[in-house]
């Protein structure tokens, strides 16, 4: 019998197609690409049939870790500095251009206002290890979160608070916050929470 | 499309007319799609592709004194939220000593079907009053919330857990600690 030859073929593929593709992915997600926000906090929100998509813009987002710490923050940068220097001024700090500058770029933070000065001045990532910021005092005594809300609203009325509280920590914090801020008329909350499906048969 | 034409060019300087080396047009592409992967890969893993849903919660406003018409506590059912994930629910007024105090959980056979079976005994008038403990947990209490939302119960209130009820719940010997 002969032997069969095995033909001999190239392994050299051609890649142009490949290419295309890959360039098409990586346009498409750096087009739409969001970075994600460096927190202090890692927090997991409770999910919920909700379908309402957060709006986008001019929010203040006061997150509540597992302890119950409570950090604020904003999304719109120019209110973040116009919010500080406000602050620092009613309680008589003042804040460096430099520290503004630090604290344009910080997404959220928890901290007395007290303490803020040098927890701006602290290497970032030292800044941001999870349990490094004491969180906001928010009580009866000493209710800066009140205030920081309240000096936001006065920069933009309209603008959207939203709680982003992890599923662990106590309702007690949250009545505490909705408390507050139903001082200052504020009585429509937004409640971040991942997605859930909706059980059948309802 | 993504080759390259290299041939053409290199003219002869001099009269005879010079044959152009005819070169390979073929470009190995795999570094460049290595390196395209690659990056995908990274934008990929640094995007937040799900946004999260928000859930709104009106609180009524503090300073509005209107009249309203009270509720029956016959047509209310008070979920009380305690902790170690456990809720309390009774139906009735909270004075009656008599009044069975009972307990469940957050799960379909929970607390949804205690108001579900609560919402088709009483009817028209039926309002869930949520009196959150300290001690729940915030995901407790959104459960709740989203409860209300799939059991399509649109009357309800948030209030906080009164001691007297507190009270009670300890005194009934169900109340979990």
């Amino acid at each position: 019998m002969p032997k069969v030859q095995v033909k001999k073929q190239s392994v050299s593929l051609d890649m142009t197609a490949m290419c295309d593709v890959a360039f098409l992915l990586l346009t498409f997600f750096m087009l739409t690409a969001k970075m994600r926000p460096q927190e202090p906090v890692q927090v997991t929100t409770p999910t919920s049939i909700a379908k309402a998509k957060p709006t986008d813009k001019d929010l203040v987002t006061i997150t509540v870790d597992r302890e119950g710490k409570i950090y604020w923050g904003t999304d719109n940068q120019e209110i973040r500095v116009q919010t500080l220097a406000a602050m620092g001024e009613k309680h008589g700090i003042a804040f460096t251009n430099a520290e503004a500058d630090i604290f344009r770029l910080t997404e959220s933070f928890g901290a007395p206002i007290g303490a803020l000065k040098q927890l701006l001045n602290t290497d970032p990532k030292e800044r941001n290890r999870p349990g490094f910021q004491p969180g906001m005092p928010c009580d009866s005594v000493n209710n800066e979160l009140f205030e920081w809300v309240y000096a936001a609203r006065q920069r933009n009325p309209a603008i959207k608070i939203v709680v982003k509280g992890d599923g662990a920590s106590d309702y007690k914090v949250m009545k505490q916050i909705v408390g507050s801020l139903q001082e200052q008329n504020v009585n429509q909350f937004y409640l971040l929470t991942g997605l859930e499906t909706k059980p059948a048969g309802e | 499309m993504a080759e390259i034409d290299s041939s053409g060019g290199g003219h002869g300087k001099k009269g005879g007319k010079q044959r152009a080396k005819k070169l390979s047009t073929k470009i190995d592409m795999t570094p460049m799609v290595d390196l395209g992967f690659l990056l995908i890969t990274f934008f990929m893993l640094t995007t937040t592709l799900q946004k999260p849903s928000v859930m709104q919660l009106n609180m009524p406003d503090k300073n509005d004194k209107s009249e309203t018409t009270p509720q029956p506590a016959s047509k209310t059912l008070a979920v009380i939220p305690g902790p170690k994930n456990k809720v309390y629910y009774f139906n009735g007024d909270p004075k009656d000593e008599a009044l069975p105090i009972g307990v469940t959980d957050y799960t379909a056979n929970g607390i949804r079907k205690v108001i579900l079976e609560h919402k088709a005994k009483i009817g028209e008038k039926f309002v869930v009053v949520i009196m959150a403990m300290d001690k729940a947990s915030y995901k407790n209490v959104v459960d709740l919330l989203d409860e209300m939302a799939i059991t399509g119960s649109e009357r309800y209130a948030m209030v906080d857990a009164a001691p007297t009820i507190i009270e009670k719940l300890k005194k009934s010997g169900k109340f979990v600690e």
